[in-house]
């Protein structure tokens, strides 16, 4: 039985974003500086401050071709959060080389009862179309909503598997379905650090010996109405109708940041204990070596607290077994909010001290938008897809930032080994990841 | 292993906002399934359901304002969690270490406002497109809805009410695993207590889906019971004329330690958590397993780590003395926990009672585990086994002991909690009497 003490690999990457499927696609953009980042196409926007997204264009990207065919009739019970999920999935399954059902017809890599799941997610967002069209069946006369008619006949104009379409762990699930993983299961729900904790749980699964393999992420999708009017009520969006450089919309840890913007997409990685990947001479992409997890007690769970942060770190570095001077590269949550690029500021420079502005940072939601529970995931693939290149791409933004080192910058080769990874999210929670290089 | 141990519990549910008097009234076989008043539902499918009544969160904080008026869900979690912070004994406990305090919740998201949002789809709706006008749409949602309301839709607002009110700052999760999400909840909490990352665990559920859409989205899938006769004898698991489960709301919490950190304070065990076992159906959507494959692996997986063989008797009988079943009053749930019990149980499964308190609460969704885990531990407690209500048609088809309809006095020093969520997640939870 593995142990607190057994290594952790991600052995698999799978990425979505509005680049599209896979790393690469996203990797290329970040060496070029390219965002993707444009007006909303999936609605009119413009009864929003906030216009734009970091969206994928649906046609880009289609899950019925991706499932295998016993699984495609469930795809019409799948909202975008889960097949971007499935998605994500289908990738890193890919990348690990792993066989699973879905894939293959000879036996999987891993027997199914050692393979778990844990995919975050966020609150989804019935879609207004279909809610809106079964609701007008119940409008009066008068426009006025009938609720008795809505309990007697109209909500039979909802589709009878609607609920499932909209339950957070359907992600989950689905993926489970699909790869016939019949290990432990779970959803955490803590916007941007849902990823972040999903990877944390994947890890301490494993090492108390109930996986050898992990599915692990998250996934989200913030472009409809409902979704993009919930941000806008946490005062954190920053308004554009689109027609601004969207390459310095988003200004992380600049004086002058005023926000973020919404995107769609998550990651998928294939945590797994090295021994499982030495086993079946997988190629571990880097190991995890520290994780550390923290709550704020900040006076709103809108605001993000330095002493959280600070406290996740230093339980990070801890558990690695490193000093703050090993690492080589920090992936902040960077998000362009003023409050919480601070409180990241202040919570890192408790650690680095003056030395943290000449540790390069890498800020993926300028490219990206927020994919709020798939950011964490987003960046945890950056981080690891850095180790493996020894390349920090690209960041956009502010020309100049104060007491970090994340202002625009083209990309550079660096010898990278430790990079450290720090969501703090809506609501509070905070996580931090060490992961480390593979030694040749 | 570091061996974990329950200093705290407390739980707002439909049957009463306190330990005694729900436990009592369990006890008394009461139900408390009644017409639903928080909407007028008169038209609906459903019409009844297990709702929290009085009921102030307000008793139970220090300082209400520092909560930006929580939803429902959390007003249930706050006051579940007085209740626990209280009995653990930690309210005077001057030395935790906040940052080995942490948190593991199993919450839903918050209330939707259905007047709202009814009225926002169909002012914006567009006949001619088909489909709502998203300009449209944005100036009445601007116009209509409470924007902190939506804020507090998040599932981990709970979670942040909690953390606040008692200054938790080590690690922190909020899962959603439907029907399953405090089980696994209160598991994964132990894990990390186990890891060595904390001292003490607040960890529990808190959901309330009581509204019209909640209510909407579940008649549709016709898994709620539209029972046409007293309310109170609508949720009917193991019956053979069960139709559905019935909605309930609510909140349990529990205090988690590691039982190093509570004898150093002083504090007295309720009871240890020995086992936990979680697995993934893998099977459909819609859908368990037939063959109960998902919930008998997390069951063995419980047992196994709680060191315990189900095939074992000690004194002719079996070593778990009370499983609180899923139990949700649905053909196929019941149909397939109980196959799932025998197929782990073997001979055993006939000598250890099931009930499901669900008979008498309704079902709280993400909240269900953790109420249920609070039951076993009372069981425990007080040696009672509390009924399955309503029972009066048993199916045949389902021949384990049930414990219909009247309490009934047993030695009970080790219990099994399931929970199985939609979509196939799987948790449960083995509780032993705390020995030294």
């Amino acid at each position: 039985m593995p142990s607190n003490d057994a290594q952790i690999v991600i052995s698999g990457v799978g990425v979505i974003t509005c680049f599209g499927v896979g790393i690469d696609s996203l990797w290329e953009a970040m060496l070029e500086g390219r965002t993707g980042i444009h007006k909303i196409e999936r609605f009119d926007p413009s009864g929003f401050t906030s216009q734009v997204a970091g969206e994928l264009a649906e046609d880009a990207f289609k899950v019925k071709k991706i499932v295998p065919k016993s699984h495609r009739k469930a795809t019409k019970v799948m909202c975008r959060d889960t097949a971007l999920a499935v998605g994500a999935a289908a990738d890193a399954i890919e990348n690990a080389r792993l066989q699973t059902a879905a894939t293959s017809e000879d036996p999987p890599t891993i027997s199914p009862d050692r393979v778990g799941c844990h995919i975050g997610a966020g609150l989804i967002s019935a879609e207004v179309n279909e809610l809106g069209a079964a609701l007008v069946t119940s409008q009066k006369e008068d426009g006025t909503f009938d609720l008795a008619h809505w309990g007697g006949e109209g909500m039979q104009n909802l589709t009878p598997l609607w609920l499932l379409k909209y339950l957070p762990n359907m992600l989950a699930c689905h993926v489970t379905i699909v790869h016939d993983c019949q290990g432990p299961s779970n959803t955490i729900t803590c916007c941007e650090a849902s990823s972040g904790l999903s990877i944390a749980e994947s890890r301490r699964v494993i090492q108390r010996g109930d996986a050898d393999a992990c599915l692990s992420g998250g996934a989200e999708d913030r472009i409809n109405p409902l979704a993009l009017y919930r941000q806008h009520c946490t005062c954190r969006l920053i308004d554009s109708d689109g027609s601004e450089d969207m390459t310095t919309l988003i200004q992380p840890f600049s004086d002058d940041a005023n926000g973020t913007v919404i995107g769609e997409g998550g990651g998928i990685m294939i945590v797994e204990s090295k021994t499982s990947c030495d086993a079946r001479n997988g190629t571990p992409w880097c190991t995890i070596d520290g994780i550390g997890c923290r709550q704020s007690f900040a006076d709103s769970p809108l605001e993000a607290d330095p002493n959280a942060i600070e406290s996740a770190i230093k339980k990070a570095l801890a558990e690695a077994k490193c000093e703050p001077s090993d690492i080589d590269v920090i992936v902040p949550l960077g998000s362009g909010v003023k409050q919480v690029d601070d409180a990241e500021r202040e919570g890192l420079s408790a650690i680095f001290g003056d030395n943290l502005c000449s540790i390069p940072t890498i800020t993926t939601i300028p490219y990206t938008g927020n994919c709020m529970a798939g950011n964490g995931a987003i960046a945890i693939s950056v981080a690891a897809k850095s180790i493996k290149e020894q390349m920090i791409p690209a960041r956009l933004g502010a020309p100049k930032t104060s007491g970090i080192d994340a202002a625009r910058s083209d990309a550079r080769q660096q010898k990278i080994d430790k990079v450290l990874v720090v969501t703090p999210s809506e609501g509070g929670q905070c996580v931090a990841i060490i992961l480390g290089g593979i030694e040749a | 292993m570091t061996r974990v141990v329950i200093t705290g519990m407390g739980w707002i549910t439909p049957l009463g906002n306190d330990l005694e008097s729900v436990w009592k009234r369990m006890c008394n076989s009461e139900s408390a399934i009644a017409p639903i008043d928080r909407f007028d539902a008169s038209s609906f499918p459903t019409k009844f359901a297990g709702q929290v009544r009085d009921y102030d969160w307000t008793a139970h904080v220090k300082d209400a304002s520092i909560h930006h008026d929580p939803a429902m869900n959390s007003q249930f979690a706050l006051g579940a969690a007085r209740q626990a912070w209280d009995q653990s004994g930690l309210c005077d406990y001057g030395e935790l270490n906040l940052d080995r305090a942490g948190i593991y919740l199993g919450a839903g998201e918050g209330v939707l406002d259905f007047s709202a949002h009814s009225m926002i789809d169909t002012h914006s709706w567009d006949v001619e497109d088909g489909k709502v006008d998203a300009v449209a749409w944005a100036k009445f949602a601007r116009e209509q809805l409470d924007e902190w309301g939506e804020v507090e839709q998040e599932p981990n607002m709970p979670l942040w009410h909690v953390a606040k009110e008692y200054g938790l700052q080590g690690p922190a999760f909020n899962c959603l695993t439907a029907c399953a999400a405090s089980t696994q909840a209160i598991g994964e909490a132990v894990s990390v207590l186990r890891s060595g990352d904390a001292d003490v665990m607040f960890s529990g559920g808190t959901h309330t889906m009581l509204h019209a859409l909640g209510i909407t989205g579940f008649n549709r899938l016709t898994a709620l019971s539209t029972f046409d006769g007293d309310p109170r004898k609508a949720s009917k698991p193991f019956s053979k004329d069960r139709g559905g489960f019935v909605m309930g709301e609510g909140s349990g919490m529990l205090v988690l330690e590691t039982l190093e950190h509570a004898q150093k304070r002083g504090a007295t065990p309720i009871a240890e958590i020995v086992g936990f076992g979680s697995s993934a159906d893998a099977y459909r959507i819609t859908d368990l397993h037939p063959e109960g494959r998902g919930p008998a692996a997390a069951i063995r997986s419980a047992l196994n780590q709680a060191g315990i063989n189900p095939n074992e008797t000690k004194n002719g009988k079996p070593l778990v003395q009370y499983i609180s079943a899923h139990g949700t009053s649905t053909q196929e749930n019941d149909s397939i926990e109980t196959k799932a019990i025998k197929l782990v149980f073997g001979e055993n499964a006939k000598d250890v009672p099931v009930s499901s308190i669900k008979s008498m609460m309704g079902h709280l969704i993400a909240a269900a585990g953790s109420v249920e885990l609070i039951t076993c531990v009372m069981s425990i407690q007080t040696n009672t086994l509390v009924p399955t209500i309503n029972l009066d048609n048993p199916d045949p088809e389902l021949d384990l002991d049930y414990v219909p309809n009247v309490s009934r006095k047993a030695q009970v020093d080790c219990c099994l909690s399931n929970s199985f969520g939609f979509g196939g997640q799987n948790n449960t939870l083995v509780v032993k009497r705390f020995e030294s």
